[in-house]
């Protein structure tokens, strides 16, 4: 079906779910590592507009944004399908991965980064959004049902990013006590082969942070003050 | 794919001006229920309980959240008529970007000129513009952003246009001068009985706007 290219990043959570996505329908990619403090002619020319991966390039043709990017290759290759057929499901699903964007993954970096005196009610806002996600995933095995599928994706890394957030911002935001369905999910997601060869590891995120300087930049950090 | 319509709206919204556009360009009949944001309804409160905002889509009692997400629906529900997206996924992935490009970009600049006068608001109106600027050189020397007929991304955008006269008013930015081609394209949409009919009066929106906009400079500033 085509030359296909990823120009990616290992560490981001974005990238990763455009992976697992090629992966899961079988589609054979390039993967093209990004530098994103030296970002490439490459990048530049296939997303000149916001200038951040992931990119996918089709036939070169180039395609941004991973929910983009998701429905596109879910349309391309009908293999393992991601989203639900139905469009009120799709709806849903769609309403959900927006939420996971634009809600939790802001609020858990606003409670990492919030001064002193903010942080209990940046951790509580985060901490309201993720419990909505635990009780989306209570009773079920999948957010796909039994299989995985778009938001599982889309939801994919955050646990390991709410670990990285926690060591960073010196605060406590998931525990299995608190959203136990989520904690579940968690287990039996990143435990999946294909999930597991390309998801950002918390250690790997405090190491880059630490070395490359910048969680220095990031007030609030904990991490900043360890040497 | 028939069955009762309702559509949860606030008049002057942008979002809620996207759904109408959609609803009206698939001749779909609905009854509206006119929120009052300050007071809002039970009704809404059920139906988004999670964002517990307009625009809301009730079809068969069943609710559709986020504009975009709604007209995606009723795109995909009422595929008889016409349709808003491209048929061909890759131009369909191009839609969506600029469509969000609107939302993650032209939106949130726009609400930078919400600030009292001075150097953060002169930046955001500046912000603004560009983004208007990287619209028009999307939209090239097409009639539409969809190419010879209007779809979801002009759909996206065109509400914008029903602040403008306000923009001018209050903020002094002159959209005429800077966008040229996104006046043209805008003047061409109107021509839309579908889109001309959710516009109301310029002078009615300039009014809401200076309104709101004194409250939440007083709230947060």
């Amino acid at each position: 079906m085509g030359e296909v290219k990823v120009i990616g990043a290992s560490l981001s959570s974005f990238c990763c779910r455009i992976e697992w996505a090629l992966k899961l329908k079988g589609v054979e990619y390039e993967y093209i590592k990004e530098d994103l403090r030296n970002k490439s002619p490459i990048l530049l020319q296939y997303n000149p507009v916001h200038k951040k991966i992931p990119v996918l390039v089709h036939n070169g043709k180039p395609v941004a944004e991973s929910l983009v990017i998701l429905e596109y290759i879910d349309e391309t290759w009908q293999e393992n399908p991601l989203l639900p057929k139905d469009p009120l499901e799709k709806s849903t699903a769609r309403f959900w991965a927006r939420f996971v964007d634009e809600k939790c993954i802001v609020s858990a970096w606003d409670a990492c980064r919030a001064e002193e005196h903010e942080k209990e009610r940046a951790v509580e806002s985060a901490q309201e959004s993720l419990g909505m996600i635990d009780k989306l995933i209570e009773g079920k095995k999948f957010f796909g049902g039994e299989t995985i599928g778009f938001l599982d994706l889309v939801v994919g890394s955050l646990p390991n990013w709410l670990k990285f957030l926690e060591e960073l911002g010196g605060i406590k935001l998931v525990d299995a006590e608190k959203f136990p369905s989520f904690h579940e999910w968690s287990k039996k997601f990143v435990e999946i082969p294909i999930i597991k060869e390309k998801i950002p590891m918390p250690d790997d995120l405090i190491n880059y942070f630490t070395t490359s300087g910048l969680a220095k930049t990031i007030r609030g950090s904990a991490l900043a003050n360890n040497k | 794919m028939a069955g009762k319509v309702v559509l949860l709206d606030f008049w002057p919204s942008l979002f809620g001006m996207r759904v109408r556009i959609a609803l009206a360009e698939k001749g779909i009949k609905y009854e509206s229920k006119e929120e009052d944001l300050s007071n809002k309804s039970p009704l809404l409160l059920e139906m988004n309980p999670i964002i517990k905002q307009i625009p809301v889509l009730i079809h068969n009692g069943k609710p559709v959240c986020e504009s975009l997400i709604i007209v995606q629906y009723i795109d995909e529900v009422w595929n008889d008529k016409p349709p808003l997206l491209p048929s061909d996924p890759y131009q369909r992935a191009q839609a969506r970007f600029w469509a969000d490009f609107v939302d993650k970009k032209v939106y949130v600049a726009s609400r930078k000129i919400w600030r009292p006068k001075g150097k953060e608001q002169e930046a955001g109106k500046k912000e603004f513009l560009e983004t208007l600027k990287t619209m028009e050189g999307e939209l090239g020397d097409k009639p539409y952003f969809g190419g010879e007929t209007f779809g979801y991304v002009d759909l996206s955008l065109i509400p914008f246009y029903s602040w403008f006269y306000a923009y001018k008013v209050l903020d002094n930015i002159n959209i005429e001068a800077e966008c040229p081609k996104i006046i043209a394209w805008a003047k061409r949409c109107m021509q839309k009985e579908a889109v001309a009919k959710t516009f109301h009066d310029p002078k009615k929106v300039l009014e809401f706007v200076a309104q709101t906009r004194k409250k939440y400079v007083s709230r947060n500033h």
